[in-house]
């Protein structure tokens, strides 16, 4: 059934990818070559390998790392806090239950600066988070500005989009399956670790996905609840095009980056059959 | 029957990635028949009807409708109909929809249309049905809603992909008769597939026997029944003995170092031979009365008829009676010399393969 | 009985967590205090300052220009391009889909970057260079839409409409065209979507003096926030609503009708 189909001669309709392929090769590739030439040169427009290598400096080495553990803290508190939740919206399926899981993703649709903007107001030493403290008698917390406001707010943010492909692989698992090993003796547990658990397998491949991708890069929630003390790689990279105007450097960086993705993807794709974007919807 | 070839295929060949479909392949078929394409799948029975309907170009051959030639002419310029397996009805449309959609294109008038909708709907026993979505009718009725989209078009010839093949046992039989009676009232010709030989030889005026790209054998059903050309066509229609054979002489053959005799004359003298011996024409009796004894090793009621496995001469016998002989009874086998079917066995060694596939 | 009350508390709490920050968006947006703790009264103040703000203004119209020119031109895109795509050998497509999936997959501040560069180098930097950027981001969500529909639509259903003395354009129009529409429209609303929330790639790739509602936050925020933000929040948040209520009424009522 995968086999293409045609409605007209073959070599005219495969014509009309021509205007995204020209596109996509116009602002996909071309830019990304862009990217890499600014990487692989200095100011004069020499050739160098300073500007990848500069990932080794002690200053940028450090802002990789802290956003390693920043995307990877995050990536695992919303796996926590998202599985049993998709599981158990996932076990509640009929009318109501698109209602109750459009509402999880509702958020998403509220641009995020503005919601990271909200929890700026939560956290700060006057907001009301510390007032909920006090009120209770408890000592206010200061967390704003810390890599522990980042590691909410990216949490916050990305939250949903580790809730969906979950919640999908969830939903597309046959309810057959689980009364079959019911059927065969299998207890509540053993459904879920034999069942369950590795047929919601992809959906938290690419939950895990779309959490530590953007997070890893991201900058602007690093800006507002880091309040620029805390530098990220995606931080080191803005100020370097926004600045300090070292494009070169700033180009040898995103290279850097861009790897570090790819590779982490391939590494977790190995065991994903599914396309990410359509596990999302 | 009108003798007149309406369709004629010749020397069609068709290859898909280099494996060969249909080898050289000439068929005719005639105004006013129902001609069933029947054999296992991979077998070309549904190239062919593509091949008519246009939806495949043959490599080398030409296809002929009433004298033209219309190997080149596009699907949607062919006054023919298909329904195809799996219904393909539109799913956006409501029935009415989906039969008017022919129609429209050929810009006929809206009275016309209303008329020719309420008339095919009743032909397929489904008026009131006009504004339902093919997504709330059964299998049985959506396919009914096919037949119907494609016979308002008033095609010459309408082809029919396994249209059967997804219902329930009962339906296809009512089906069945439902499509004889369409043929009869509509007055048109049918080109029918399917894998399935019971529906084959109920429905057909004529069946075609094919097996990967050949075809093996063609003839009304009874012909197809009683008088298999080969082993393979034996085999793939009801059940059969099917035995190696020497022919001694005309009207006498050997099998399992017991002559028997045969109406069958003109296969030379000591040739090896497929025999064929169908279960219902094997009569038990007591042991020393027939040509060979044996053990029945097993029993089952069938309904109509009880069918026996008799272990006699080293071969395991199928046969069906509706005597029973239980288990464990030594019985004797007799057949009548006009019930022994004497056949070629195949040539080359690719038919033998043919022959041993199924 | 237990069990089932505990899942209800987990997904009460999640759910608050979640609206938490909103709902705090919406209360102080009517604050006439401009304090995040102390409430000072019922205000409408910040709503009317906002109609006014002419950069607010001009950043709502060019993010609306932006989002809807660049949704609906990727989704033409996207979708002839999946029609061409299924045209071609399974390894073509394979290729164009790798090809496809990169801005996806990509971290969104390299993909601005890139464009950015382009822009710099061969033109200038404008609504033009954003709008090329969202159309970029746009298209794969439209392809990964329409591909598994165009996959699903049964070869013999157009076969069929051809049948039936359709010519294979017609065909195409009234048989397939309608049955891969529902992924041509979610395509649509993802682009839509993307581009409604982005902010980094515009961020890079927008001209100097031009903002959409993102980069006019993001400017806001680094300055202290003005209460007109909440305002806007707010109003945003409503809308959502309202259209994806809409939509749901539309679909829920299209659902009936089928079933009639």
């Amino acid at each position: 059934m995968r086999k293409p189909w045609r409605w007209m001669n073959r070599k005219k309709q495969a014509f009309l990818s021509g205007p995204y392929l020209v596109w996509a090769v116009g602002f996909i590739v071309l830019p990304l070559l862009m990217v890499l030439y600014y990487g692989l040169t200095n100011a004069d427009g020499g050739f160098t390998l300073e500007n990848i290598l500069a990932i080794g400096d002690s200053i940028h080495l450090q802002a990789l790392w802290q956003s390693i553990l920043i995307a990877l803290g995050s990536t695992v508190i919303s796996l926590v806090v998202a599985y049993p939740l998709a599981y158990i919206l996932s076990k509640k399926q009929g009318e109501r239950s698109g209602v109750i899981i459009l509402m999880f993703i509702l958020p998403m649709w509220i641009n995020f600066l503005l919601r990271v903007m909200a929890l700026q107001m939560i956290l700060s030493n006057t907001g009301i988070l510390n007032a909920i403290l006090s009120f209770f008698g408890l000592p206010a917390q200061h967390l704003l500005y810390t890599r522990t406001a980042i590691l909410i707010g990216m949490t916050y943010d990305y939250l949903p989009f580790m809730i969906l492909p979950i919640y999908n692989a969830m939903c597309k698992i046959d309810r057959n399956l689980i009364d079959a090993a019911a059927d065969l003796g299998a207890g509540n547990l053993l459904i879920f670790r034999k069942v369950v658990l590795p047929l919601s397998m992809p959906g938290v491949i690419s939950g895990i996905l779309m959490v530590f991708i953007p997070s890893i890069s991201e900058f602007a929630i690093a800006d507002i609840l880091g309040g620029s003390k805390i530098l990220l790689i995606g931080n080191v990279i803005e100020q370097e095009f926004t600045t300090t105007n070292d494009w070169n450097l700033g180009s040898g960086l995103s290279v850097v980056l861009m790897i570090f993705i790819f590779v982490s993807m391939a590494i977790l794709n190995k065991n994903d059959a599914e396309g990410e974007g359509q596990m999302l919807w | 029957m009108n003798k007149k070839p309406l369709i004629d295929l010749v020397h069609i060949t068709k290859s898909f990635d280099g494996a060969c479909v249909l080898d050289d392949m000439s068929l005719s078929i005639h105004e006013n028949e129902f001609l069933t394409l029947l054999g296992p799948s991979g077998c070309g029975k549904t190239t062919t009807l593509r091949i008519l309907g246009g939806f495949v170009q043959p490599d080398q051959g030409q296809v002929i409708f009433d004298g033209q030639d219309i190997t080149q002419v596009p699907p949607n310029k062919r006054n023919l109909n298909t329904v195809f397996q799996k219904y393909s009805l539109f799913p956006h449309m409501n029935v009415e929809e989906n039969i008017a959609f022919g129609l429209k294109i050929r810009h006929k008038s809206d009275a016309y249309i209303r008329d020719k909708i309420s008339y095919a709907l009743k032909l397929v026993n489904l008026d009131g049905y006009e504004k339902r979505m093919p997504s709330l009718l059964s299998g049985g009725q959506q396919q009914r809603v096919a037949i119907a989209r494609a016979i308002v078009n008033e095609p010459q010839v309408l082809l029919l992909d396994e249209p059967l093949a997804a219902l329930d046992l009962k339906l296809r039989q009512d089906m069945q008769y439902e499509l004889i009676r369409l043929k009869n009232e509509l007055g048109i010709t049918f080109v029918y597939v399917t894998h399935d030989q019971e529906e084959a030889l109920t429905i057909s005026d004529t069946v075609v026997v094919m097996n990967q790209g050949y075809i093996q054998q063609m003839g009304t059903p009874e012909d197809i029944y009683n008088e298999p050309e080969n082993a393979f066509v034996a085999d793939f229609i009801g059940d059969s003995n099917i035995l190696d054979g020497l022919m001694i002489r005309d009207e006498l053959v050997e099998i399992l170092g017991v002559k028997l005799p045969c109406v069958d004359t003109g296969f030379g003298e000591y040739r090896p031979v497929d025999v064929v011996i169908r279960p219902e024409d094997v009569k038990l009796g007591d042991p020393g009365q027939g040509f060979l004894d044996g053990v029945v090793s097993h029993i089952i009621f069938k309904g109509v008829h009880y069918e026996m496995e008799v272990m006699a001469g080293g071969f395991e016998w199928l046969v069906q009676g509706t005597k029973a002989f239980p288990v464990g009874t030594p019985v004797s086998l007799s057949v009548d010399p006009f019930d022994v079917q004497i056949m070629n066995k195949p040539e080359s060694e690719d038919e033998k393969a043919v022959a041993m596939d199924e | 009985m237990v069990k089932k009350w505990l899942e209800k508390c987990y997904v009460g709490l999640i759910f608050f967590l979640l609206y938490a920050p909103i709902l705090i968006l919406i209360v102080c947006s009517f604050n006439a205090s401009k304090s995040r703790t102390v409430w000072g009264g019922f205000t409408l103040h910040w709503y009317t300052d906002l109609l006014q703000d002419a950069e607010v203004m001009a950043a709502v119209q060019t993010s609306l220009a932006l989002t809807t020119t660049s949704a609906v031109v990727a989704t033409v895109l996207g979708t002839l391009a999946c029609i061409g795509m299924a045209a071609m050998s399974q390894r073509k497509q394979q290729a164009v889909m790798t090809l496809t999936n990169i801005p996806m997959l990509n971290a969104d501040i390299v993909t601005g970057i890139a464009i950015m560069l382009l822009f710099v180098r061969f033109g200038t930097l404008g609504y033009l260079s954003m709008l090329a950027a969202h159309i970029t981001l746009g298209v794969p969500y439209v392809i990964l839409n329409v591909m598994p529909k165009l996959q699903q639509t049964s070869k013999s259903i157009y076969e069929a409409a051809l049948d039936l003395g359709a010519s294979p354009g017609h065909a195409f129009l009234r048989v397939v065209l309608p049955d891969i529409l529902p992924g041509i429209l979610s395509g649509f609303l993802l682009a839509f979507t993307i581009s409604l929330d982005d902010f980094v790639v515009t961020y890079f790739t927008k001209g100097a003096g031009i903002n959409t509602i993102s980069t006019m936050i993001y400017q806001q925020v680094r300055r202290g926030i003005n209460p007109e933000m909440y305002a806007l929040s707010t109003i945003l948040f409503l809308t959502v609503l309202l259209v994806l209520w809409v939509v749901n009424r539309i679909s829920a009522k299209q659902v009936r009708e089928t079933r009639v």
